[in-house]
């Protein structure tokens, strides 16, 4: 290091207290870390799991598709509630006006989920998931082996304090100061999500009712309550970049979040078609369903609006892209790509095929992968103790934005006529095929898929370099 | 937005059609959890289908597998496998497991005795019962 950079760094550090205004909120900074790193491995893992899309015995028996996918979903949750929490560490203090009432209990939480959530994937790894069940106490209260739920029963009751004590913070902080619609909406979304996995400890025999209530976890989250802590979090940045007067961002933020679940909660339904429910949910979940767009084409005008009526330069540029970015994908992929399968006409031939899969990865990045960067974006130049980092940075930022966003549009657009295939060739064709005949012919497709899955690692680790790019500070 | 559509009206609009729409879920939910035995008449969920349910969760069978279309897109639906390929098929699939093609997708072998291999079949013997309203379009799955 030149002692040029190296007394940048000094001057840097020692202006580090004036650029957060509450120290403790200093405390999101690990959450930000953990989320990134953790990242790195969802898409790792979502590479073991697409090239075994195409070499079927790839790394097998010593990971089988099973569990490289279990990580790799896990992983992604795990990341994106690390990247809520840290928000909420940063954002409530900044709103309430006060310190974080408990900064050190903040400080413990991180360490146990992130020993849970580590060893969690120690025992996917290295254990047969029935031992591991037997192991961890699944035979008291069965609860493993359902999509996104895997976790053993002693994580699921980690994840359950570790929420607690997280939301606990936050509310102590919060009653005792300022209540703004942007930290209340944050709360509400949080407090949703830990009541919701609730429903993860609830397996009745009857698979009916077990698919049922596992909805309410899935369901009522992505498109549910997620989507309130998205809202606020996007606000908030917002408020920062553009400076626009909050009441009126406030005002876009409770219309949206109305929107999301006048429109969600009964949009449940469109799960409900096929599961040995009734069929008045194939009227109730299409009608809903389809109107569930609607809030997020309201969050990309949100977006939009908010910046062109902007009252400042905001230095960090990189934020203000990822803010319209997710405004953006997360129509495309929530809205736009949920519709496509949504109506229950569409959905008999479409259920369960690969478009589901491209819809899940464009809504997953567009929503919530990004809003979770975008609030990065923001707050850790701040939490490194400058307004902005340097323009040479935010090139490179900017840049891992582009290659991300253009790579999961390619994984979608893949497993869209990968899904369009399986459809024609499997369900409408007068001679259908068997489900590995058709898989064969989808190959092509599966490769580029795995190309821009490639290209995806590559904009990450762009990312993870834009942190190191020093580059002449703006003063 | 005008002026006259304030803060305060969106977030009455927030409560009120929150609170309203979740109602109405429970109201729902409520008539499906009841409408259920007489529409599932025919899914006889017996013992050995409730254990076979349980060996269906800790080998993790859906992380490859849909059973009713949910679930992982490597292997094929099996909410219909019994209809499609019936109980002896099945049970010596599972134990022919794994094939070992070389670059062909691979299962694992589970070493399930025969009893629990009976329970895996009545379990997919029952979700084959379950009415889907008449998913998926042909037995291909």
């Amino acid at each position: 290091m030149s002692n040029a950079s190296a007394a940048t760094l000094a001057a840097e550090q020692a202006r580090a207290p004036a650029q957060i205004k509450y120290r403790s909120q200093a405390v999101a900074k690990p959450y930000f870390m953990a989320a990134i790193g953790l990242f790195i491995g969802q898409i790792l893992f979502g590479l073991i799991i697409g090239l075994q899309y195409v070499k079927g015995d790839f790394l097998f028996p010593a990971i089988s598709f099973s569990t490289a996918r279990m990580v790799h979903t896990n992983l992604l949750i795990v990341w994106l509630l690390f990247g809520f929490m840290g928000a909420g560490y940063f954002l409530i203090p900044e709103e309430c006006e006060r310190e974080l009432y408990s900064p050190k209990l903040a400080i413990i939480t991180f360490w146990v989920f992130l020993v849970a959530g580590a060893l969690t994937i120690v025992g996917y790894l290295g254990l047969p998931y029935n031992v591991l069940a037997h192991l961890t106490g699944n035979d008291l209260l069965p609860t493993m082996g359902r999509g996104y739920l895997e976790q053993p029963l002693i994580t699921k009751v980690g994840i359950v304090l570790v929420a607690l004590s997280f939301l606990f913070n936050l509310s102590m902080t919060l009653l005792s100061g300022r209540k703004t619609s942007i930290s209340i909406v944050m709360l509400l979304g949080l407090w949703g999500l830990a009541i919701f996995f609730l429903f993860s400890f609830v397996n009745p025999n009857n698979l009916v009712l077990d698919k049922y209530f596992w909805w309410w976890v899935v369901h009522l989250w992505v498109e549910g309550v997620w989507e309130l802590i998205m809202g606020a979090m996007l606000a908030f940045v917002l408020v920062k970049v553009t400076g626009v007067d909050r009441e009126i961002i406030e005002k876009w933020l409770y219309l949206i979040i109305a929107m999301t679940l006048i429109t969600g909660i009964i949009g449940t339904g469109h799960h409900y078609f096929w599961i040995g429910t009734p069929a008045y949910w194939q009227v109730w979940g299409s009608i809903f369903s389809a109107l569930e767009p609607v809030p997020f084409f309201m969050m990309t005008m949100f977006a939009f609006n908010m910046v062109k009526r902007r009252r400042r330069e905001h230095p960090n540029q990189a934020a203000t892209l990822w803010a319209l970015g997710t405004g953006v994908m997360s129509f495309l992929g929530a809205g736009v790509w949920g519709f496509l399968g949504t109506l229950s006409v569409v959905n008999y031939y479409t259920h369960g095929t690969q478009l589901t899969a491209s819809h899940g990865h464009m809504a997953f990045y567009g929503a919530y992968a990004m809003v979770v960067l975008t609030m990065i974006s923001y707050t850790m130049p701040l939490l490194r103790g400058r307004e902005a980092n340097s323009p040479q940075a935010q090139n490179v930022e900017k840049l891992a934005f582009w290659v991300m966003t253009l790579s999961i549009v390619g994984i979608t657009l893949c497993l869209t006529a990968a899904g369009a295939t399986q459809v024609w060739l499997q369900r409408m064709s007068s001679a259908p095929l068997s489900f590995m005949e058709t898989q064969e012919h989808i190959m092509p497709l599966y490769w580029a898929r795995l190309v821009c899955g490639l290209g995806f690692f590559s904009g990450l680790m762009l990312y993870l370099i834009s942190f190191f790019v020093t580059g002449k500070r703006q003063d | 937005m005008s002026a006259s559509f304030t803060k305060s009206t969106a977030r009455n609009i927030f409560y009120g059609g929150s609170v309203f729409f979740f109602l109405l879920f429970l109201g729902l939910t409520l008539d499906t959890t009841m409408a259920l035995p007489s529409h599932n008449a025919k899914a006889k969920l017996t013992d050995a289908a409730v254990r076979g349910k349980k060996i269906w969760e800790t080998r993790n069978c859906g992380g490859c597998h849909t059973l009713l279309g949910e679930g992982a897109y490597f292997g094929p639906e099996l909410g219909n496998v019994y209809v499609r390929r019936g109980p002896d098929f099945i049970k010596g699939w599972m134990k022919a497991m794994p094939t070992n093609v070389p670059g062909r997708r691979q299962m694992p072998q589970f070493h399930l005795n025969d009893g629990e291999l009976d329970d895996v079949v009545a379990f997919l013997k029952y979700t084959s019962e379950i009415n889907t309203n008449n998913w998926p379009p042909n037995i291909q799955g």
